[in-house]
């Protein structure tokens, strides 16, 4: 996905118009995967907005990402529904066994995890969904079968 | 005027006012860890909330209403006061006794006013990493508080952004922009921040232990030297009044704590002087287009121009700061003359600021002697710590004099302290440059005083010279918007000569300066408009009764250009005593 800066050119778009800072991120963030470095320095300069005020709204809103996310995105769903029916304990056990926390992606870039609220099939609940895949009924021991399925996938498209 | 009773007590107060400083005024102190006279109301602590007709309410963000009637202080506002700082304290890490603001800390006073002996909260404090790596302030986001004063000073105040906020609710913590090290952010190290923070979450970088270390060497020769500010702020530490100027017992500690020889940065100050008027009459006479020039001598200023003002770096004197200036004579023309090998000396200065921490190895003309000319900088509060540390009654000291040669100052020597005074110093000897006569009035009332930008036009015999005297970085910016808009039209410069200093009220009020409590004093702690009246007026006042007040008619720097530099602008003055400036980036591209 590496394909030079955004910034400039996103900031040339946005520039003239006010209150629209949040706009240019979702912009580079959709063709990225994420905000790089790179990107918000030149976004900054190009839009006179200061990196440290683009930085507070990065980290402000949890829907942007600073780091390249791993390539299968876990969303666990803690809405009501799923978090009633224990998907919390399903959420601990993916952290447990990646290693990783919410919103972390893991070294090899394999797996990100996340937790949203409620993907629309409550009557599934509790629901995981990788990459559009949606698993329904989960429960914390079907976690290592969900991240063999696709160490195995991956692995095979790597290839 | 609003009419209002604050406690049953009629006030009166222009419209506008907030309830906390219409009682303030009043003498009722409310207490807050977040609102400064500085910056603007945020909301953010919570404490210093009042009962307005029984509603309780933010007393900080609430304007005065005609016919209000508020309460400060009942049992229940005491009540909610002392919760409200329970759950501030339990995200800090209460570690008062190895804390370097101890007993000089905003929240500190607070917890012993409320005499919150133990909570039953959890504590929810995370531990973050230290952030010293600019070597000049130190970031301890564990003590934060978030009340958002920094943050206000560095973007707002300041206008250098190196601040901010990074994340949101409990995991909300102060950092360089995405959690980069401040170092490599567009921070000046100016220090404003922690001349701010009501907490030990932003101090300067101590090196005292380095200078103890020089102290106990019997090999190793050490000068000190002073700045301006430091004589009128150092008192407050031992119970003298804000402004009272202590230059002769500030000697007389330093000889006491071991340093070899003492100096002064007023005799660097009176040298600046006559190589910056010196640039200035060239640059007027010769080269115009090369106006306006910007004085040179705060590091804080330098280090914003280097990273944000590309297109005025030929506009900086070339001059060194009068710390850096003294430093490279030490260890070259003052130890010939006294037959020293340089490299046994070390130069330690005591400065108002923490910028002049960064300042001493900023680029290779830091150590045009061959050696890095100044080894370190103190802050006011470090020596502070240092005379305690080592046992002396300041205020029994005697008044004793710096050493010769390098010690020798004028009234226009020591007003480099205050806004205002580095312009009308240079003036001074500017005016008897060009027209080989002396100033008939040398002071300058309208570079005097508190306002941001002041302006003014110099008759010189009939030759006008416009000069700008800016402080606070936010406001050079209205500056240098004139400049740039008259160069973009081709139009005659607004401006000829320009001091910048990038703090409020100039290094009086620097970023290492005492943050004292008075008895009697009107919170909060540090700096306010009203202290920096008074340190500004102890300088003032020795400049009026100074016998010499013309860097010019300094003896000791007379014979320093017959002995050893030649002529004010001559190579080895420019060897020793001028340097050059780059532009840099304001952030690594990674």
């Amino acid at each position: 996905m590496d394909n030079g800066s955004l910034g400039s050119s996103v900031a040339a778009k946005w520039r003239k118009k006010r209150g629209s800072l949040i706009m240019a991120l979702h912009e580079i963030q959709g063709v990225k995967g994420f905000v790089p470095w790179e990107d918000a320095v030149d976004l900054a300069e190009g839009m006179g907005v200061p990196l440290a005020r683009i930085y507070e709204v990065l980290t402000f809103y949890n829907f942007f990402k600073l780091d390249a996310p791993g390539k299968a995105v876990i969303s666990v769903c803690t809405g009501t529904a799923c978090y009633l029916k224990g998907n919390d304990k399903v959420l601990e056990e993916f952290k447990k066994e990646l290693g990783i926390g919410e919103g972390e992606s893991t070294a090899d870039k394999m797996f990100h995890l996340q937790s949203v609220r409620c993907v629309g099939c409550c009557g599934l609940a509790p629901v995981c969904v990788v990459n559009g895949k949606t698993y329904g009924r989960v429960s914390p021991n079907d976690v290592r079968n969900i991240l063999d399925e696709w160490r195995k996938k991956l692995s095979e498209e790597g290839e | 005027m609003v009419k209002l009773k604050i406690d049953n007590f009629d006030v009166e107060v222009p419209a506008g006012t907030s309830i906390l400083e219409a009682a303030r005024q009043a003498h009722i102190d409310i207490p807050t860890l977040c609102k400064h006279p500085d910056v603007d109301p945020s909301a953010g602590c919570g404490m210093c909330i009042v009962k307005v007709g029984g509603r309780i309410m933010r007393s900080c963000c609430t304007p005065v209403a005609e016919g209000m009637e508020v309460i400060t202080g009942d049992a229940e506002i005491v009540d909610v006061r002392r919760t409200v700082l329970e759950l501030i304290l339990s995200n800090h890490p209460n570690e008062c006794l190895t804390c370097i603001r101890s007993g000089h800390c905003e929240l500190q006073d607070m917890a012993n006013t409320f005499g919150i002996a133990h909570s039953n909260l959890p504590s929810l404090n995370k531990k973050y990493e230290k952030d010293d790596s600019t070597k000049a302030i130190v970031l301890d986001p564990s003590k934060c508080i978030i009340c958002g004063r920094c943050v206000e000073v560095c973007q707002n105040q300041q206008n250098v952004w190196a601040l901010s906020y990074l994340n949101r609710g409990l995991a909300t913590r102060i950092t360089a922009a995405g959690g980069i090290p401040l170092a490599e952010s567009p921070c000046i190290k100016c220090g404003q921040c922690s001349a701010h923070c009501p907490t030990g979450a932003i101090v300067e970088y101590d090196e005292t232990q380095k200078v103890w270390e020089m102290l106990r060497d019997p090999e190793i020769v050490t000068i000190v030297q002073i700045a301006p500010a430091v004589r009128v702020a150092i008192g407050e530490e031992f119970g003298y009044d804000f402004g009272e100027n202590l230059t002769g017992k500030t000697y007389a500690a330093l000889r006491r704590l071991g340093f070899n020889k003492v100096f002064d940065t007023n005799f660097g100050a009176d040298l600046t002087i006559i190589e910056e008027a010196n640039e200035f009459v060239h640059r007027f006479t010769e080269n115009p287009q090369s106006l306006p020039m910007f004085t040179s001598c705060c590091p804080a200023w330098v280090d914003m121009l280097e990273k944000y003002h590309h297109d005025m770096i030929d506009h900086f004197s070339t001059c060194k700061s009068p710390q850096s200036m003294v430093g490279a004579l030490a260890k070259t023309y003052y130890a010939e003359k006294m037959a020293i090998n340089p490299a046994k000396i070390r130069v330690i200065s005591i400065m108002p600021c923490t910028a002049k921490k960064w300042e001493i190895t900023r680029s290779k003309d830091m150590s045009s002697s061959g050696f890095q000319d100044v080894d370190v900088s103190l802050t006011t509060r470090e020596l502070c710590r240092m005379i305690k540390q080592a046992g002396i009654d300041f205020r029994s000291l005697p008044e004793e004099e710096a050493d010769s040669p390098l010690g020798e100052y004028s009234g226009a020597g020591t007003i480099f302290g205050v806004t205002g005074g580095v312009m009308t110093a240079a003036l001074r000897t500017a005016y008897f440059y060009i027209t080989g006569e002396e100033l008939g009035d040398v002071n300058f009332k309208a570079l005097e005083g508190l306002d941001g930008v002041k302006e003014a036009e110099i008759d010189i015999k009939g030759t006008k010279v416009k000069i700008a005297v800016a402080h606070g970085c936010g406001n050079i910016e209205i500056i240098l918007d004139r400049i740039r808009e008259a160069k973009a039209n081709g139009e005659e410069m607004p401006y000829h000569f320009v001091e910048v200093m990038a703090c409020r009220g100039g290094c009086i009020s620097g970023g290492g300066q005492p943050r004292v409590m008075m008895p009697g004093q009107p919170k909060p702690r540090g700096i306010t408009d009203d202290i920096r009246k008074k340190r500004a007026k102890g300088l003032m006042n020795e400049d009026l009764k100074a016998k010499n007040r013309l860097s010019h008619h300094n003896e000791s720097i007379k014979t320093l250009y017959k002995e050893y530099l030649g002529e004010a602008g001559s190579h080895r003055a420019h060897e020793l005593l001028h340097t050059h400036y780059v532009a840099r980036d304001k952030y690594n591209k990674k």
